[in-house]
């Protein structure tokens, strides 16, 4: 506990003591946990000298924020208008099914969290799927399943 | 830091890479935008480099990860300069086929050349391909030269001789005279006019001033502003310099996405680059002139994009819209004056300088000049961004750039401007394009997204898309657009799950009049757009699920069933195994029956089934009516 403190002072540490600094710091610390943590918010508090109650208005009001952990693997749909016509919500449908999720939710085995994204702007490739950063196009909704225990076999070869 | 880099020595510099570089080598190029990434092309110049090395070709035989070429339908694409011959989807297993055949016995690989789907013919160079042949790349057509990561190729290429012309020889009333003698307008969306809204932020008097580029491009299906910064950074750093220099700014915000990394990574190396080479930061060039520019992220939030609410991220709070005047020209970033143009805009701002504003002017029609890039996207053949002249009609866009609609379909219609723009039909394909037209036509430029939509589109499904869109994206400040966009996709959900009422459409425009003329900004003022016009031009298609429960695309789930055609089904296993809920029945080589109870309409069997046999098809209407009748019927038995 007390690591992790000191270890959020330090990133803390990067930055100003200005409210512009917000967002960015609020980006590190995402980024670094894969969530925004509470304790966090406090120390971001005390450093910008804003209220507790405005960094968590900030943070709920974008999407990239989040207050619950994510899971290992990211696994983002793009739902952009030219994904949409495509069949997008179909895949999304499909990956609900498969991950027994909610967008924006994470599977019990922590090893999936799904999400939306409105544009990535590689519209070629639509319907496209983002997982951990690696791009999956022209997606099928029979591919679904396939590509799902390609990372899961993989996240478990690793940890043996 | 090579401080205090004068103009003459800035000139020395550029000299010497152009001697660098008088030799003639092959330049084996590779697009390196996001499209390609996607495709894996950091692979295929890795393995180019890797082949060159071995070989020992590095005296003759230059490789470069460029920005993107547009053509993204057939990345990862390589062009070797400067004969410009073009291969497509190339792979690792290609390249010393490439290497060894083309550059060093110059012989054309067949195989990768790109098929014109009219003619059969293939073609070998890049500017005959009929994607490029009708575009006119201004802004855009130093992507495929330029390793953006490197400013030396910017410099080879003449870059920064705008900016030492403006500094040295221009007063910024003249430069300024120039950008409005231009006519460029704001390629953002709203299409002010460049020149006077700098001349407004220049003449308020104040100790600081800001100018922000505005790289929030959340249109989705638009990408133009995501390429420009990943492919030629420099471009758009070198006219927000010029524009801070002609209001007196004296730092400078690019505020990207955060979806968009490469062009976060690319723009960063940008801007320390052009730090060492004395282009920012004090005394540019060795002028009076300082200036400096910051990056900044984005959230994930659409309404971000809209000026005031931009500020307001950039000042570390919610992106909150607020009423307008006073513009950001007189209060703008921490109360401010502050000049906010888009990516586009600024990447033209260059090129006018060293050409002139009767240049620029002679391109394009009387209102709008110049170019625009647009991304061509959805059911198109060709997937790509474009730029062409102003004034270019639809159809020779969609038809002669894009190559026509995918799998030989029928043409519905173009969505233009993302959620604030409108859908346009087919009996509009021969309007030319400019700000005016698409207004008249209850469009918008907008960024410039167009998305093509064929029969299979269902325009109640595309506007309850948009409404959804914009309702999610509403920021919640004021309550035209948080309940209006909310009623609004409300209905038009019900209408999507056949649950439409009489009067809906009415219901629609109603709430629609008050959206647009009470909102606070753009965002509200605009989202029912997309409503408006395919009730204008698709009133049918509304009616046809509100009254028969009918949606004539097939798109819309809870208005059609699976069937599996008895007389055309082969029995070849593969829907029944693909099936997730097990609804599917059926022995080898007798015909598959789908149980319209299990089915949860997910569509897995409709894309198995292989195209020959061709035996699940989408059923909607009376029809579907008597199929859920039989088989309930049968279940009964």
């Amino acid at each position: 506990m007390k690591k992790l403190i000191t270890e959020i002072e330090e990133i803390l540490n990067e930055f100003s003591q200005d409210q512009k600094e917000l967002i960015h710091i609020l980006h590190r610390i995402q980024s670094q946990y894969t969530y925004i943590l509470p304790q966090a918010i406090s120390r971001i508090s005390k450093q910008l000298k804003i209220s507790e109650s405005e960094i968590y208005g900030v943070l709920t009001f974008y999407k990239a924020f989040s207050l619950e952990p994510r899971g290992k693997h990211l696994v983002t749909v793009c739902t952009g208008t030219a994904c949409h016509v495509r069949g997008a919500p179909m895949i999304v449908d499909e990956l609900k099914r498969k991950l027994d999720v909610e967008v924006e939710g994470t599977t019990e085995d922590n090893l999936f969290t799904l999400e939306t994204v409105n544009c990535l702007g590689a519209c070629a490739l639509g319907p496209i799927v983002v997982i951990d950063g690696e791009y999956h196009g022209q997606m099928k909704i029979s591919e679904v399943d396939k590509l799902i225990e390609k990372y899961k076999s993989g996240s478990e070869s690793k940890s043996e | 830091m090579r401080k205090g880099i004068t103009l003459e020595k800035f000139e020395e510099i550029r000299a010497e890479i152009l001697k660098e570089r008088e030799i003639q080598r092959t330049c084996i190029t590779v697009c390196g935008g996001t499209g390609c990434h996607a495709y894996g092309c950091l692979k295929v110049a890795q393995a180019f480099k890797d082949e060159v090395e071995r070989g020992n070709l590095r005296e003759s035989v230059d490789v470069r990860t460029t920005g993107c070429h547009g053509f993204c339908e057939r990345g990862p694409i390589v062009v070797l300069q400067p004969e410009g011959i073009f291969y497509q989807r190339v792979q690792t297993k290609d390249i010393k086929e490439i290497i060894y055949e083309t550059i060093v016995n110059k012989k054309i690989i067949a195989r990768l050349l790109y098929v014109d789907p009219k003619t059969e013919e293939k073609i070998i160079y890049e500017k005959e391909v009929p994607f490029y042949k009708k575009q006119e790349r201004i802004v855009f057509g130093n992507n495929g030269f330029i390793d953006p990561t490197d400013i030396k190729d910017y410099i080879a290429l003449g870059g920064y001789q705008s900016l030492s012309k403006v500094l040295f020889d221009l007063t910024t009333e003249r430069v300024i005279e120039e950008i409005k003698a231009s006519g460029l307008r704001g390629r953002g969306g709203a299409g002010f006019l460049t020149g006077k809204k700098w001349e407004v932020c220049r003449e308020v008097f104040s100790d600081v001033k800001y100018i922000i580029c505005n790289a929030d491009e959340g249109d989705p299906g638009a990408y133009m502003d995501r390429s420009l910064l990943e492919g030629n950074p420099h471009s758009v750093i070198e006219g927000m310099i010029i524009g801070a220099y002609a209001i007196n700014a004296s730092e400078g915000f690019i505020y990207v996405r955060k979806e968009y990394p490469l062009a976060v990574k690319n723009v960063t190396i940008a801007i320390n680059q052009a730090r060492r080479y004395g282009l920012l930061g004090e005394s540019i060039l060795g002028s009076e002139f300082h200036f400096d520019i910051h990056i900044v992220q984005g959230a994930g939030a659409f309404v971000s994009g809209e000026e005031t609410a931009l500020m307001a991220s950039i000042e570390g709070r919610r992106s909150f819209p607020r009423q307008r005047p006073p513009f950001p020209a007189q209060e703008g970033l921490w109360g401010k004056p502050t000049n906010i143009n888009n990516v586009e805009t600024w990447a033209n701002v260059p090129y006018i300088i060293k050409n002139g504003a009767e240049w620029f002017s002679a391109i394009g029609t009387k209102k709008s000049k110049g170019t625009k890039i647009f991304s061509l996207v959805g059911k198109i053949n060709n997937t790509g961004l474009v730029e062409v002249p102003m004034g270019i009609k639809l159809r020779e866009i969609i038809y002669d750039i894009g190559g026509g609609i995918k799998n030989n379909k029928k043409f519905k219609a173009i969505q233009t401007g993302g959620p604030s723009g409108g859908c346009i039909p087919a009996e509009k394909l021969d309007l030319p394009i400019d700000f005016e037209t698409l207004t008249k036509a209850g469009s918008i430029m907008g960024s410039g997204g167009m998305i093509v939509m064929d029969e299979d589109t269902c325009m109640v499904d595309v506007a309850r898309y948009f409404l959804e869109f914009t309702q999610e994206e509403s920021c919640g400040k004021c309550v035209p657009c948080r309940v209006g966009t909310r009623q609004m996709a409300n209905i038009l959900t019900r209408i999507t799950q056949g649950k439409g009422e009489e009067g809906d459409i009415e219901r629609l425009k109603d709430l629609a009049k008050t959206v647009v003329s009470s909102s606070l900004c753009g965002l509200g003022q605009t989202a029912p757009n997309p409503v408006l016009t395919t009730i204008q031009y698709f009133r049918d298609e509304y009616e046809a699920h509100i009254k028969e429960k009918k949606c004539p695309a097939l798109v819309c789930k809870d208005l059609i069933v699976y069937f599996i055609e008895p007389e055309k089904c082969v029995g070849c296993l593969l829907c029944l195994k693909n099936c997730p809920t097990g609804a599917i029945s059926g022995e080898r080589k007798e015909v598959h029956v789908i149980d319209q109870e299990l089915c949860i309409k997910c569509g897995a069997c409709f894309d198995v089934c292989p195209p020959k046999v061709n035996a699940v098809s989408k059923i909607t209407g009376r029809k579907k009516a008597r199929i859920l009748k039989k088989t309930s019927h049968q279940r009964d038995k």
